[in-house]
């Protein structure tokens, strides 16, 4: 099969000989971010969880940018998305992103907004 | 397996053999499958994080409640589920291995990899089967009030949980379990806890070392701890023994935690066994040599797509329920 392969990861700072070599290293960075994301989940640094950024403690974004991080990787690399069509590669990936980003956004903010109802509300539910 | 790019504006579009953004028929389908199911997948957590939003300062820690290794004692968050995503990303790479050996027609390379895959997809569903049954077996068990709160106990020195056998008095009483036979017909019950509420309040009332800790959530991320009065008034709203989680009650908090927590990794274990199966199929005809005829692995590579899948979901799973 005339496949054509990327074999550069972090934008072409890292080049690997083979395909075979690049699936290696990115084993070992995806183990690397998990290992990362496990230690500061035991670890839970206090200045991390007792301030909120954007609504969320920054620890939380740390996971959510570093699982999207993961995701990246296991799509362009496991996937092969690198390797596929450009258009193919942003209708698979920009569909799902726009109607999640929307769909968490509406649920979300109705969740808050229960929250808040829960909370000052006359219905007692915490007893 | 065509090996050309079909370029060239005086081929006709519609005879034939054309592959739009020159991908497979089956490889593009088999992306349409993920995306579609991916979206699933995105509301399930979508939900998850809209009742947990709502009930955001009592939701249970989940560094509390995953604490089990298998033939291990003792208080050991994550490891085990680090575990798991570790076996889940080695079986991805494996499956890209294979993958690649299809590319190269290596068909020996071929059957090793996919071999690995399969066995590590096994031990990942094993692996969830016995977090399933460590979770509806419980650790501590714990009293549910009237409001279906639920109440924990610890030790008032050391902070730890204690089990509600390590206190309970032995009272003795009538309450016998509800049967079809002996009641309503229509109506019965499950296994009655191995302790009544009677015997937990008592026994908690003859250990002055014990406090109650709530599902609220303090400003320092743990679970709020009540003093001795309080405990014991808080106590008094007491309706039933809880040992375990099942979709009803939950020792851990919140019932809706367990509700999600089964449906969501029941539904992502559900795509793992499905995956398995699909890749003895797949194993199965490489190793009679059916893509070796076909002068093509695309099936394999297919079938990967769909594993890898699987694997991405699982990383989105284990951010969203264990670490946030």
């Amino acid at each position: 099969m005339a496949h054509e392969q990327k074999l550069e990861i972090f934008r072409g700072l890292l080049k690997f000989k083979s395909n075979v070599g690049k699936i290696w290293g990115v084993l070992v960075f995806l183990s690397i971010i998990t290992a990362i994301e496990v230690a500061l989940g035991i670890i839970r640094p206090g200045f991390l969880i007792e301030s909120t950024v954007l609504g969320m403690k920054p620890l939380n974004w740390i996971f959510i940018i570093l699982t999207l991080v993961k995701a990246y990787y296991i799509a362009w690399d496991f996937m092969h998305l690198r390797d596929e069509n450009k258009f193919l590669r942003r209708s698979i990936v920009w569909t799902p992103i726009f109607l999640v980003l929307y769909l968490s956004f509406i649920l979300l903010v109705e969740g808050n907004y229960i929250h808040e109802v829960y909370k000052v509300g006359f219905v007692k539910w915490n007893f | 397996m065509d090996t050309t790019v079909t370029t060239g504006e005086k081929q006709n579009v519609w005879g034939g053999a054309n592959k739009p953004l020159n991908a497979s028929y089956g490889k593009m389908m088999m992306w349409f499958f993920i995306v579609s199911d991916a979206l699933t997948f995105s509301a399930f957590l979508c939900a998850y994080g809209f009742s947990r939003f709502k009930f955001t300062e009592t939701w249970p820690i989940a560094d509390e409640v995953f604490t089990h290794v298998p033939f291990f004692h003792g208080n050991f968050p994550m490891y085990y589920v680090a575990f798991m995503t570790f076996i889940l990303i080695m079986s991805s790479v494996t499956m890209v291995l294979a993958v690649d050996a299809g590319h190269k027609m290596q068909k020996n390379k071929v059957i090793w990899y996919m071999f690995m895959t399969i066995i590590g997809g096994i031990i990942f569903v094993g692996s969830q089967a016995w977090e399933w049954g460590t979770f509806i077996k419980g650790s501590y068990g714990a009293v549910e009030t009237k409001g279906g709160r639920i109440l924990q106990f610890v030790d008032a020195e050391s902070g730890h949980q204690i089990a509600i056998a390590d206190f309970s008095k032995e009272i003795a009483s009538e309450r016998a379990a509800h049967e079809r036979k002996n009641g309503i017909w229509f109506t019965k019950e499950g296994a009655l806890p191995t302790y009544t509420v009677n015997e937990v309040v008592e026994g908690f009332k003859s250990n002055s070392n014990l406090l109650v800790r709530t599902e609220t959530i303090n400003e320092h991320g743990h679970k709020t701890v009540l003093t001795r009065e309080e405990s014991l008034k808080k106590l008094s709203s007491a309706s039933q023994v809880v040992e375990g989680a099942n979709l009803i009650h939950n020792e851990y908090g919140s019932r809706l935690f367990a509700d999600f927590f089964f449906f969501i990794t029941g539904f992502h274990g559900f795509h793992v066994f499905s995956g398995i199966v699909i890749n003895i199929i797949i194993f199965s005809n490489v190793i009679i040599g059916t893509y070796e005829k076909r002068r093509s692995y695309e099936m394999v590579e297919k079938v990967g797509l769909y594993w890898h899948f699987v694997d991405l979901v699982w990383v989105f799973v284990f951010t969203f329920f264990y670490l946030v």
